[in-house]
């Protein structure tokens, strides 16, 4: 049995474990009709194109792990932003870890969509927000809405702002030989509110994990929200990350992806903006080495005038591994005096890897300022040089270099300890050790 | 009085194509339909030898499978293959050794079109290969070409007097199965233009051919083959205007270049067919193949200067197969009223310290698409392969659209690649300051345009460039407020 055939199946067993009277409900049938009528995403669609989910179709995933793998903190501490302290939502093959997490609904929420999908006093945030902004038409979201259960569900009033970052961490502990989870996310930041996330998807064994998930954020009038992605995984961990982000006047939305690890990562980020004054950032360094192959496909529709976006993605790839960028700009014709700016930007340090890129502008609007570049190259000769000829090694100088690449990405991050730990991951990634901290 | 918006927009709403007239010369025209009887009818017709009967039915057989593809970004009614008629030539056909002996009629067209037969061969040294409705009907300048040992004739005339270069070539660049059009052209392809230059010679004057299309009904299907043998070069022009029409026609051409080691094809093209009237009625569909094969050291260069056709959709491409090889690309793609384009290039690094240079402009008025799509590949065995592209779109109102859809692909490592794109419109501040010093709107927007598109011009024919610094005007008179 292929994967899409036991996906379809298995429903009728997921439907036992969810309320099937939740409004809720009617748009998971939808769904899954929808995923069994396209299926999984082959190369041939024009957005897949360079990205193919044949290998993973090949496990035979387990979609309900049967038992929990049982976590110690201090196993899993060095996963956790420990340096200062963070809200966490922490989920353990799929499911959640009251002991690893901390919550609260102390002035806002952070909690579980689980909850939020059984109370009645959320009913009407969860009708006016949950698959709003997903777009109906992918079948990988799909796929997820079918089976969206478990997630992280934030909710932040007017005004509010929480007291430290939000952590959303998941684990995979191996007891399952091949393990499929599909997170769904909802974080919605009311009027002039204000939050920060981190979120982080680990497997802690070498066994075979493929990861689609979905996160849906809101952003009202005047909110910000910073969202932080680090893909740090094993060799055998995929992930499709699908986030659709929904916002309003004056609202400002950063989200920044770190890419280190992975099988296959494929990361959909799409902006939806419904207001003026919006400004929409997008930001990511990607390193890679074996045969990782990850897939930035970011989309930016600007519907309404005098809104700004800013994206920008730094690759360094090296052995067999393959990098994908595909940005999408959309200006609509009422989106006058819209800045749309896109910045791609490849190192190739070894013979055997590839990028892919593709910029792409669609325009609609006269009086706007858009532009994309898009480079790929090596490090420059004269500067290695330069660094080499007063001593500093070849593999550190490589790595100076890089990093100062990539530190156009690295100057918008917000969260202090957060740099500083993506500086290490960096640096472990590079395999140098600088003696400092850049 | 001050000549104000209004006017203007009037003004261009209500000119007619210039170039639209038709000119009445009987026709021997094919019934309409495909069919292999029909390829091997219009072989026959051709006294074509059999080899190249069996290449064209295998083409047709190819063609019948194959499905047209709608990927681009464009949205025409297709159209139906059954409903063409594939050969039409005008009937009177001598060979003609002067001028004089030219059909009054035909002669007259010409001078209308601006392109005196004589005043070219006197003025400009250019040798005309006038291809009217798909078969060549003049040549000039063939016997200067002659004593350099330079081949220039039509396709049909190659293939009867030079059958070992035609067989040799042909196909070789474009093959039949490489795309819907392309098979149907290597089909049905009723004429088009041969042109061989021996070992190191350099052609001494701009080869050019004028296409027309003439016939009501009649897709053109036009076959360029042009081979530059080692160490030579050639420059080519091609240019076209058709009468207006309220039909849609279709157009599929094929054009391939091949440069031998050392040799350097130019390539120049002005496109002018009539794109519909201002509702988007009518309109030529022009969806063209062209491709040119670079050996070790050459050199091939398109440059395009696209203004007309309804529909127009083409990359001219170049395969960078030796070693320092070079392609270029420089493209400006104009667009107004309903007029569509999907128009770019493709360059495919194949060979060592390989080069290319994209340049393309585009620029979108009245409810116009206009979109760039291009590929640029380095292959794995391409050392030190180095691109530079970029892509400016200049928008006039906001009903139109710029798209730009490039694709990057790098396997190796020491590829150097730079693409860029801009999008913008013309400033207000910069019509004031032309007002300001007495220039009007109209010649205040020509101005910037022209500025905008200099990097391409400059790489144009002198002749040609005039004519399209002519042409872009004429499109965009009027239609920024």
């Amino acid at each position: 049995m292929d994967l899409k055939e036991k996906l379809v199946s298995s429903f009728m067993v997921f439907e036992n474990r969810v309320d099937i009277d939740h409004p809720v409900h009617d748009i998971r049938s939808e769904a899954i009709k929808q995923f069994e009528e396209k299926g999984f995403p082959s190369k041939k669609e024009e957005a897949w194109k360079y990205t193919s989910l044949k290998s993973l179709q090949k496990h035979d995933f387990s979609l309900f792990p049967k038992e929990v793998g049982a976590l110690e903190y201090k196993d899993v501490k060095k996963y956790f932003l420990h340096e200062i302290d963070t809200y966490k939502i922490v989920f353990v093959d799929g499911v959640y870890s009251s002991f690893l997490s901390e919550t609260t609904h102390d002035g806002v929420d952070v909690c579980l969509l689980s909850a939020a999908l059984s109370k009645e006093k959320y009913a009407h945030i969860i009708e006016r927000y949950f698959n709003k902004t997903a777009a109906a038409s992918d079948s990988m979201t799909n796929l997820n809405t079918a089976f969206s259960k478990e997630g992280a569900y934030i909710y932040i009033p007017k005004g509010k702002m929480p007291l430290k970052p939000i952590e959303i961490v998941h684990f995979s502990t191996g007891t399952e030989a091949a393990l499929m989870v599909q997170p769904r996310n909802l974080i919605i930041a009311d009027e002039n509110a204000e939050l920060q996330i981190i979120e982080r998807h680990q497997s802690l064994t070498k066994n075979p994990v493929f990861t689609n998930a979905v996160t849906e954020i809101f952003a009202e009038k005047d909110a910000r929200v910073d969202f932080y992605k680090v893909q740090n995984d094993h060799k055998e961990a995929s992930l499709v990350d699908n986030t659709y982000i929904s916002q309003q006047t004056n609202s400002r939305v950063s989200v920044h992806t770190f890419s280190f690890g992975g099988n296959i990562t494929r990361n959909n980020l799409n902006y939806y903006q419904h207001g003026e004054h919006i400004d929409s950032t997008l930001k990511g360094i990607t390193i890679l080495g074996d045969k990782q192959h990850v897939d930035h496909h970011t989309l930016v529709h600007h519907q309404h005038p005098n809104c700004e976006s800013h994206q920008d993605y730094k690759g360094i790839f090296g052995d067999k591994s393959t990098g994908v960028f595909n940005g999408k700009i959309i200006v609509d014709k009422i989106a006058q005096k819209t800045n749309a700016f896109q910045q791609n930007n490849n190192v190739l340090i070894s013979d055997k890897a590839t990028i892919n890129a593709k910029p792409q502008l669609e325009i609609f609007a006269d009086d706007v300022k858009c532009s994309h570049g898009c480079t790929i190259g090596q490090l420059d000769e004269n500067a290695l040089f330069y660094m080499r000829s007063r001593g500093i090694g070849k593999k550190e100088a490589q790595a100076l270099l890089m990093y100062a690449f990539s530190n156009n990405v690295m100057e918008s991050v917000r969260i202090p300890a957060l740099k500083l730990r993506i500086n290490r991951l960096i640096a472990e990634k590079l395999g140098v050790d600088l003696g400092f901290d850049l | 009085m001050a000549y104000t918006e209004e006017e203007l927009k009037k003004e261009l709403e209500t000119k007619e194509y210039e170039y639209g007239f038709y000119t009445d010369i009987e026709s021997d025209t094919f019934p309409k339909g495909l069919n292999e009887e029909v390829v091997i009818a219009l072989s026959k017709k051709k006294e074509e030898p059999e080899w190249m009967t069996e290449w064209r039915l295998e083409a047709f057989r190819i063609w019948k499978s194959m499905e047209e593809p709608d990927w681009a970004n464009v949205h025409y009614e297709k159209p139906d293959f059954q409903d063409i008629s594939y050969y039409s030539a005008p009937n009177k056909k001598p060979k003609y050794n002067s001028l004089d002996e030219v059909d009054p009629e035909l002669l007259d067209t010409f001078k209308r079109l601006g392109i005196s037969l004589d005043e070219q061969k006197k003025l400009a040294g250019v040798a005309v290969d006038i291809v009217m409705d798909s078969v060549s009907v003049a040549t000039t300048f063939k016997k200067t070409l002659a004593e350099k040992g330079i081949i220039f004739c039509s396709i049909s005339e190659a293939i009867k007097e030079h059958p070992e270069l035609v067989r040799k070539h042909l196909g070789t660049v474009v093959p039949q199965q490489d795309n819907f059009y392309a098979a149907l052209n290597s089909a049905v392809f009723s004429d088009g233009s041969f042109c061989y230059i021996p070992k190191g010679v350099r052609c001494p004057m701009e080869l050019s051919t004028y296409f027309r299309i003439n016939q009501a009904g009649t897709g053109q299907f036009e076959r360029t083959l042009v081979v530059a043998d080692e160490g030579s070069y050639v420059s080519y022009l091609e240019g076209c205007t058709a009468p207006s029409r309220d039909e849609n026609q279709l157009h599929a051409a094929v054009v391939e270049l091949k440069a031998m080691d050392d040799a350097e094809i130019k390539y120049s093209t002005v496109q002018n067919w009539y794109p519909g009237d201002k509702e988007g009625k009518g309109g030529v569909f022009n969806f063209v193949t062209k491709r040119g094969l670079c050996e070790t050291n050459a050199k091939i260069s398109w440059t395009q200067v696209e203004t007309g056709s309804a529909v127009t959709w083409k990359y001219p491409s170049c395969v960078l197969k030796g070693n320092n090889s070079v392609g270029e690309f420089y493209s400006i793609a104009v667009t107004n009223n309903y007029q569509q384009a999907d128009t770019g290039t493709k360059m495919i690094h194949l060979g060592k310290n390989t080069k290319s240079t994209i340049i393309s402009k585009g620029i979108s008025a009245g409810k116009s698409q206009n979109s760039y799509r291009g590929l640029v590949q380095i292959q794995p065995r391409a050392e030190n392969a180095r691109n530079f592209s970029q892509c400016d779109s200049l928008l006039m109102g906001n009903s139109c659209g710029a798209h730009t859809f490039p694709y990057i692909e790098a396997k190796n490592k020491s590829a150097q690649i730079e693409h860029e794109a801009t999008t913008s419109k013309i400033g207000e501040d910069q019509i004031f300051y032309c007002n300001q010093r007495g220039i009007d709107t109209e010649k205040a927007i020509a101005l910037i345009v022209n500025g905008f598109s200099k990097e391409v011009l400059n790489k144009l024919p002198m002749e040609f460039a005039v004519e399209a610094q002519k042409l872009l005007e004429i499109s965009l008179e009027g239609s920024v407020g």
